[in-house]
């Protein structure tokens, strides 16, 4: 861990003023924010993220969850996360996030982490956290050694051939199937922007992993209305029962009527650079029965892009399996 | 002792006496002391695995405020190379002392070390050491191989024959036989990340070194250190007053032991040293990886006629650590043809040590394995191909078993675990939508002494102080010291001070292979002997004492009183009114015992001495989505006397845990291109956690050894972990139909 200097925003203005200081909001960003630190402190004992300014932004006024005109929600970039699962209407019209959150991290961990943070936390990726290796992320340019090294645990959506990292949040994973929005207060305007527009994938930049700019606060996400009669659920896999970030992961949003699926949402986790929307699979899904045989239909359609590599094939497999019985849970009549 | 008497406190689950210091956080571990003007030391890890140190660039660390001193190569000052003495003393895995060459040969090698006033500053300082190296390319092939080495190698614990074991003709059997297996059976390198790090407080007082530490056998701590500085034995003082587990990674002093000293000898302060997780899996040892051919010839009526055992493990590049998978191979079967043989491969990895169940745990997974694949393909049942091959002496020695009772075991443990229901065909068993799986294995660990030696006071406030410098490694040895105090001296365990884990103690011995409580048993009650002794003469010369003119042989002490012969035990005086008449605040005893281990094996031993032991395991599939759970455990252990049941079981849990981490998830792994233990840290070695555990049912069958001690009590804390993970594979194959040769079985394993 480098020297650096920690100081407490106690408004916006005061923390985007601070912030737009930076010379980039993205990896070797000199000035950071922090949440609940739960992701930041330890790449910075890592010497992965060296700020010589920290922004306490906890005390800024975010931490409402509010439900919005339209029935939708909107949860405040502060919210911590274990309060997020918890909240009644979460987990009555939004369970797929409810149990999303749920399945990571722990409890103690989840006290802390905020809605902000859980979405810019960083890769699991071994290489990317031990600065003596070459790492495209971490240093622009010096190699990927993911690619040729230990690899299981990365991704096989989305990757390129500088980095193969995996987004390895879970509740992004809900907040794209759910179709969420990120709201940013940065030092020209407030501007919001789709979820799946919100992480890059790594192309030959894999450094940069949102779309933020220097000064850009995360201010809420917001949710559309549940979609009339959906049901929602979120399944994790993972080699150990509890405390591990997914191999494979999906959320699923579906509305079947009659055992016809009129609208479904799908994302998968584990296996994608970003949260992984898939609207192959649900085109699929789309006006067709609730059989098995669609299901697979969809998954194949969902993996069809899939590049494992020397240790991760198993994932294309397993990410089908975990798409296939959510799918069944979430269609089965209760 | 009179094994029945009522108020014993032997073989009753008695809950740990120093479990309120743990959970009150008032329990000091070796980290946890902190004196004035202490300073803070982080070791420079090297990031290469193969080559040599060009440049060390230290200037800047060296500016940074705060820091005392970046040491090095060129200003560490000497440390010298340490030998094996005589029985357990002065062993260390890694002879080399740091910073001894500029050649690095595993990656983490420390090559400086960064001290400062806080941790902080030391770190940052140890960050800003530049380091440049002349690199080449690492060999951490997970491919075996054995490379040409003598017949007698010698190796960290002294000279082993490659040919372990032979009788027969093991080859011809095979041939000739009409059912074989013949397959290899991996296990990965595993850490073994006990909670606590590794770390060292050394304090000089002139040419008296002190190290706090975390040590699983302070003496051995102490002589190898006095070697390495030049100092008597008596100018060392190693102090572990409570260790956050070992499991064998805290047996031998690593090299952050002498680094720490080296650098409070040059600055004339304290200086704490405690490893990072990362260190923990570089530096501080791990399980080797092996690879074991297993060649088993049986007739089709399931008799065993030949058993090989070929196997290979990894080592590091310049030390002779020996992973001795073949422990168990040439007793616990009945075969009159039979071969184990090793063979070893260098790496350029931090060298492998003891884990929990050395040799044995990873041996026993093969040899189990094969034993279940060959039952299969046998159509014999598993526990019934046991029976028939059970052995009624030990083969190898040609000696009986002293204490052993496998079959008893099976049976039980078929019995709790209702075996009979099982049907063999893959994947015939289902409950509530799940594949169940059923396996099982057996388990052997060795059973003996190392030397003891122990004081016990009796004190005129009706109290008794028991002390041993051996250690508590959270197993429970406080509360065994406690209960064998208390049992002699007639006294309850809260009268019983217990001291442990001090070089100033009477020497105790290793907290390792198991034998820490078999060990001071006899030493102990040796000890209580004596001061029972004391006692008596001074309740005949004590004037005015009810005992005064009696000679001593008149004379009984019994449930803390003594009395004449006689006049039976009602007429007792408690010894505390005795001392008080004499004035005397104690009397003291010592007692020793000699070690039927280590030693030079001379003659050949009158039995065979182990543990035995079975599992049963549960396993759920559900193929959809590729989820292996363990459901259910039954283990049954022959570990002789139990002296306290409660802890007792609650090693043989732990150890199941283990074992189903070990099947399952862990394994350390290296980095193909630069050496690296990349997964270094709790999150990326997997580990189970709680919810991985499902129930677990211990049995004891109870059998004291009399072999072993006069209390029959054998080692408990090894062998859970022994066949856990065969009969985890073997349900795994029941379950689906996948035979895992290589652990862990993971999820990528089963698709
Ligand atoms: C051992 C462990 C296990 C875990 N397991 C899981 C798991 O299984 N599944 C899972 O999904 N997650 C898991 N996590 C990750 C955890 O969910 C994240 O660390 C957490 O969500 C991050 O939130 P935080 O508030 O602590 O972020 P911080 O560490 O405070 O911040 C993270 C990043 O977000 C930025 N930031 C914070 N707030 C704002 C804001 N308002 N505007 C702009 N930028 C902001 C910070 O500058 C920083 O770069 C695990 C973490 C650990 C340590
Ligand atoms: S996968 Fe990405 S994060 Fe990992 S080493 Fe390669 S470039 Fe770095």
């Amino acid at each position: 861990m480098k020297l650096f200097e920690l100081s407490r925003a106690d408004d916006p203005g005061q923390a985007i003023a601070a912030g737009a200081k930076a010379t980039t909001a993205q990896q070797g960003a000199d000035i950071r924010f922090i949440a609940g630190g739960t992701t930041l402190i330890d790449l910075m004992k890592l010497n992965v993220e060296t700020p010589q300014k920290v922004v306490d932004v906890t005390h800024l006024p975010f931490g409402k969850i509010e439900t919005l005109a339209d029935g939708g929600l909107k949860i405040g970039a502060m919210v911590r996360n274990s309060e997020l699962a918890y909240h009644p209407v979460v987990r009555k019209d939004y369970a797929v996030l409810s149990e999303a959150i749920l399945s990571g991290a722990s409890p103690q961990l989840r006290n802390m982490a905020t809605t902000a943070g859980n979405l810019l936390q960083r890769t699991r990726c071994m290489y990317f956290r031990d600065t003596a290796m070459p790492c495209n992320k971490r240093e622009p340019g010096s190699g990927c050694a993911a690619i040729t090294g230990v690899n299981r645990s990365l991704a096989i959506l989305g990757t390129s051939e500088h980095c193969i990292a995996t987004n390895p949040s879970d509740m992004n994973v809900a907040l794209a199937a759910l179709e969420a929005t990120i709201h940013i207060r940065g030092t020209k305007d407030e501007h919001s922007i789709p979820i799946s527009d919100f992480h890059l994938l790594p192309g030959d930049t894999p450094q940069r992993e949102t779309v933020l700019e220097p000064g850009d606060l995360i201010i809420h996400v917001t949710l559309p209305p549940p979609a009339p009669r959906s049901r929602s659920l979120y399944l994790k896999l993972r080699d150990r029962a509890s405390y591990e970030f997914a191999l494979a992961s999906a959320a699923v949003v579906v509305t079947a009527t009659g055992g016809k699926i009129t609208r479904a949402r799908v994302a998968l986790g584990g296996v994608g650079t970003k949260p992984w929307r898939s609207p192959e699979a649900e085109a699929e899904l789309t006006g067709q029965t609730a059989t098995e045989t669609v299901f697979q239909k969809a998954a194949e359609a969902a993996l069809r892009d899939a590049k494992p590599q020397s240790q991760n094939r198993f994932k294309v497999e397993l990410a089908k399996r975990c798409l296939v019985h959510a799918l069944k849970l979430v269609t089965q009549t209760a | 002792m009179p094994e029945s008497a009522q108020t014993s406190v032997i073989g009753k689950p008695q809950p740990r006496i120093d479990g309120p210091f743990k959970v009150s956080g008032t329990a000091m571990y070796a980290s946890d002391f902190h004196f004035p003007d202490l300073l803070y030391a982080v070791p420079i890890e090297a990031t290469i695995a193969n080559g040599k140190i060009q440049k060390l660039d230290a200037a800047a660390a060296e500016r940074m405020p705060g820091v005392r001193a970046i040491f090095h190569r060129a200003n560490i000052g000497k440390i010298f190379r340490s030998v094996m003495g005589k029985g357990m003393e002065g062993i260390c895995i890694e002879r080399r002392p740091p910073f001894e060459d500029d050649v690095i040969r595993y990656y983490g090698q420390y090559v400086a070390l960064a001290v400062a006033d806080t941790f902080e500053l030391a770190k940052a300082a140890a960050d800003a050491v530049r380091v440049t190296y002349s690199k080449e390319k690492p060999n951490v092939s997970p491919d075996l191989k054995a490379e040409d080495d003598p017949q007698v190698v010698a190796t960290t614990y002294g000279p082993e024959h490659r040919l372990q074991s032979e009788r027969g003709n093991p080859d011809a059997a095979f041939a000739s036989a009409p059912v074989k297996l013949d397959q290899t059976y991996v296990t990965p390198s595993e850490t073994h990340n006990p909670i606590e790090l590794q770390g060292t407080t050394a304090i000089w007082d002139g040419q008296m070194l002190t190290l706090y530490e975390e040590s699983q056998a302070i003496f051995n701590m102490r002589g190898v250190l006095a070697q390495m500085f030049g100092l008597p034995k008596e100018s060392v003082r190693v102090i572990t007053k409570f260790v956050g587990s070992g499991f064998g990674s805290k047996l031998w002093p690593w090299t952050h032991c002498p680094l720490a000293a080296a650098a409070a000898r040059k600055l004339g302060k304290p200086v704490k040293l405690v490893l990072s997780r990362r260190m923990m899996f570089q530096t501080a040892g791990h399980r080797a990886r092996t690879q074991q051919r297993m060649r088993l010839g049986a007739t089709p009526a399931g008799k065993l006629v030949s058993l090989m055992q070929d196997y290979v493990y990894e080592r590091s590049m310049l030390d002779d650590y020996h992973e001795n998978c073949g422990e168990a191979t040439a007793f616990h079967y009945s075969v009159p043809n039979l071969r184990v043989k090793f063979g070893r491969a260098r790496r350029n990895i931090g060298s492998p040590s003891d884990m929990r169940g050395p040799g044995a745990v990873p041996g026993l997974y093969a040899t189990e394995s094969a034993m279940n694949e060959l039952a299969d393909q046998l159509k014999i049942d598993p526990v019934q191909f046991r029976v028939l091959n059970e052995p009624k002496i030990d083969e190898s020695l040609g000696v009986p078993f002293s204490s052993r009772h496998l079959l008893e075991c099976l049976q039980l443990g078929a019995e709790k675990f209702d075996w009979s229901k099982r049907t063999p065909e893959v994947g015939s068993m289902k409950r509530d939508g799940l594949t169940l799986g059923w396996g099982m294995a057996t388990a052997a660990w060795v059973a003996a002494r190392f030397a003891a030696e122990a004081n016990i006071q009796l004190r005129d406030d009706g109290t008794t102080r028991i002390a041993c410098g051996t250690q508590d490694i959270g197993t429970g040895t406080y509360t065994i010291l406690a209960q064998l105090a208390a049992e002699k001296a007639g006294v309850t365990l809260d009268k019983v001070e217990v001291a442990l884990g001090d070089t100033s103690l009477p020497e105790g011995p290793v907290s390792g292979g198991s034998m820490a409580t078999a060990s001071v048993i006899p030493a102990v009650l040796a000890a209580a002997d004596d001061a029972i002794k004391s006692l008596l003469t001074v309740a005949t010369t004590t004037p005015g004492s009810p005992f005064e003119k009696r000679k001593n042989d008149e004379l009984a002490f019994e449930s803390g009183r003594v009395f004449v012969k006689a006049n039976g035990p009602a007429s007792g005086v408690p010894f505390a009114d005795l001392l008080r008449r004499a004035d005397l605040r104690f009397v003291t005893g010592s007692g020793k015992s000699n070690a039927t281990f280590g030693e030079e094996k001379k003659e050949k031993p009158k039995f065979s001495t182990h543990s035995y032991g079975c599992h049963f395991v549960e396993v759920t599939w559900q193929a959809e989505i590729a989820r292996l759970r363990v459901n259910r455990v039954v283990s049954v252990m022959d570990a002789g006397r139990i002296i306290n049941p409660l802890t007792g079981r609650n090693q043989i849990e732990g150890a199941v845990v283990m074992g189903i981490g070990m099947a399952l998830f862990e394994h350390t792994a290296y980095d193909p291109q630069n050496g690296a233990p990349i997964n270094s840290n709790v999150a990326d070695y997997i580990m189970a956690v709680n919810a991985d555990v499902p129930k677990l049912e211990v049995h004891f069958l109870d059998y004291p050894d009399k072999e072993i001690n006069p209390l029959g009590a054998r080692g408990i804390g090894e062998i859970g972990l022994a066949g856990i993970a065969a009969a985890i594979t073997a349900a795994t194959h029941h379950a689906t139909g996948v035979r895992i040769r290589e652990l862990p079985i993971t999820i990528d394993k089963l698709i």
